[in-house]
């Protein structure tokens, strides 16, 4: 950890959580012992581990889509909880890429990407571009008049990036992103996201089976039956 | 755009759901809005056939129908001698049967009634009206439904009368009803020496504060009321009125259940894409919105078609021979209104559930949801 603050001394953590403990069912499955973890701006960082380990459970409570039992997290220097501003984090923070690409499949591929504007009540032009620089840098261009069900499981999941990215968030959660993908559009796809939150300047915090995906992210971390066991600089 | 596509969508998706809850709304607004119309237009033709040539009502007090008030026949006699008052004319209102037609409204007037004379002679002379006891002048429906032509005798009730004049009169109610001397009608009806109302014309309008403070003052027991107040206070107009809303709005009540169990489906159906909504930013008042502007989108394609089958429904009745002159199938736009907005109210009301549901839908939760 002490390698870590000093190789990122100049840049700031934009994830934090200390000592966070959830448990459901009424306290009888605990999820999270204790975890303590920081995420330095503009990094990509790997979340390894068993199922049932606690990756989404964390994630979640980064987004604000759950609250811990014990402990704090801070998104962006703001600590969330209950009464927080979850919508401001929702639309501008935070932007979540999901296992499965959870669009809505009645509607085209540009207006599932365009949803998160219309929360933010951004306007239909500036939407419009973003949504235009988006589907060009994910070469989703010539499918924005698609209905989802017309689109291969990759497109699809970069469809979900690109909707994720659509307000400029400064985080980037994924919950394993390319974990219902074969192999080729895995890589495709992972490669497509770490180039994306690098040229956006993004910080990425993705939970991933996957070793050979998460070695490819600044740093990995280990999580093993709902602790933080290993921090590893990964490239 | 995306907003307005996210609440057609879902009605798209289940096309014979939202059928059916649009249906459901249509027929209850129809209902009303028939039962309502028709019930107004009878209000108003019974208003009508009161306020003929004449502004102000004068009837027994606290009566709880004008077929049960006694006005002394005296009181017509003194209260046209008074210097505000043009003409007053009593009236004795009965109901007689005939074979075959068990109710026909009859109308016991003097010859100076506005309906005898400012009517449209078909047949006859009016000026022979109540020379004898047993003349009878027919409104037009009447004379075709009890065959009875010019100078022959009909049987009404328990005696038989002869047919001096055939009148038409837009009003159904006179169009199918019975014209006798006032004298006959008490004998008939045996309210002798008595009317049902008293109707009277002032011969300036501005006097009609002081008119009625005379009839309270020189006769407690009958009261004077222009037609306007007439129409609002008198009990059977207001029950009358009562009920056509009350079955409407139990109409509408059914209607409304159709479309929160429609939205409840929809809630339940899709409580993954809800959370995927709140997930990309949606607030509760947008989450709220989508399921409100859903059923808002339900409630008036249901309003509006039910406008439209009400309005047919309407006409056809009015292309009833039997029925003409009963029906008013005007529709007065403030109705229309009330019932537009009535049934996006019941739509809102049904949405009001299924929208708490999905507002409080916990996304996390949801997602797991499949």
């Amino acid at each position: 950890m002490k390698a870590l603050i000093q190789d990122d001394t100049e840049r700031r953590i934009v994830l934090r959580a200390v000592d966070l403990w959830k448990s459901y069912d009424e306290g009888t499955v605990a999820v999270l012992k204790g975890v303590d973890i920081g995420c330095f701006e503009g990094r990509a960082v790997a979340l390894c581990g068993p199922s049932g380990c606690g990756k989404s459970t964390l994630l979640h409570l980064f987004a604000g889509l759950d609250f811990p039992d014990q402990g704090k997290v801070w998104v962006n220097g703001a600590e969330i909880k209950r009464g927080s501003n979850l919508l401001r984090l929702l639309r501008h923070e935070v932007g979540f890429v999901f296992q499965l690409h959870n669009l809505i499949p009645d509607l085209t591929l540009a207006e599932n990407c365009l949803i998160p504007t219309v929360a933010a009540g951004t306007d239909r032009r500036t939407a419009k571009t973003r949504l235009m620089e988006l589907a060009e840098r994910t070469g989703l261009t010539h499918r924005l008049d698609h209905r989802i069900q017309k689109l291969s499981g990759g497109e699809r999941q970069r469809t979900a990036l690109c909707r994720a990215l659509m307000n400029r968030p400064k985080i980037l959660l994924a919950d394993e992103p390319t974990g219902s993908l074969d192999e080729q559009s895995s890589s495709a796809v992972f490669d497509l996201l770490l180039d994306l939150v690098a040229t956006e300047g993004t910080t990425l915090l993705m939970a991933t089976h996957d070793r050979s995906l998460a070695l490819r992210c600044d740093r990995l971390v280990e999580m093993h039956d709902g602790k933080i066991r290993e921090h590893a600089y990964a490239r | 755009m995306i907003f307005l596509k996210l609440i057609v969508t879902n009605l798209r998706r289940h096309r014979i759901r939202s059928l059916i809850s649009v249906a459901g709304i249509a027929f209850s607004v129809a209902a009303m809005l028939t039962v309502v119309t028709i019930l107004q237009g009878a209000i108003g033709m019974f208003s009508s056939i009161l306020s003929n040539d004449s502004e102000i009502i004068v009837f027994e007090r606290d009566v709880s129908d004008l077929f049960f008030s006694n006005v002394p026949a005296d009181a017509a006699e003194r209260i046209s001698s008074w210097p505000m008052v043009a003409h007053a004319n009593p009236v004795l209102f009965g109901i007689v049967s005939s074979a075959g037609h068990p109710i026909i409204t009859c109308f016991g007037v003097t010859p100076a009634d506005a309906r005898i004379e400012k009517a449209t002679w078909l047949l006859g002379d009016r000026n022979k009206f109540a020379q004898h006891e047993d003349d009878v002048v027919l409104g037009e429906r009447a004379a075709q439904f009890l065959s009875a032509a010019l100078g022959s005798y009909v049987p009404i009730g328990h005696a038989t009368f002869h047919v001096v004049g055939i009148v038409k009169t837009a009003n159904g109610f006179e169009d199918g009803g019975v014209f006798m001397p006032l004298a006959s009608a008490q004998s008939f009806f045996h309210k002798e020496g008595t009317s049902s109302v008293i109707t009277v014309k002032l011969r300036n309008k501005d006097d009609a504060v002081t008119f009625k403070a005379m009839v309270k003052a020189q006769y407690p027991n009958l009261i004077a009321l222009d037609d306007a107040e007439f129409t609002r206070s008198y009990s059977q107009f207001r029950i009358l009125k009562a009920t056509a809303w009350a079955v409407g709005g139990c109409g509408l009540l059914l209607g409304g259940l159709g479309v929160a169990n429609t939205m409840i489906m929809s809630v339940f159906m899709r409580i993954r894409e809800v959370a995927i909504l709140r997930v990309n930013g949606f607030s509760h008042v947008q989450i709220g919105g989508v399921i409100f502007g859903e059923s808002a989108v339900v409630s008036l394609s249901g309003a509006m078609a039910g406008l439209l089958v009400g309005s047919c429904f309407l006409y056809a009745l009015k292309m009833i021979p039997a029925l003409d002159g009963y029906v008013d199938t005007s529709l007065h736009p403030l109705l229309m209104m009330v019932v537009l907005l009535l049934a996006l109210l019941t739509g809102v009301a049904g949405a009001l559930y299924p929208a708490i549901y999905a507002m409080r839908i916990r996304a996390v939760e949801a997602l797991r949801f499949e």
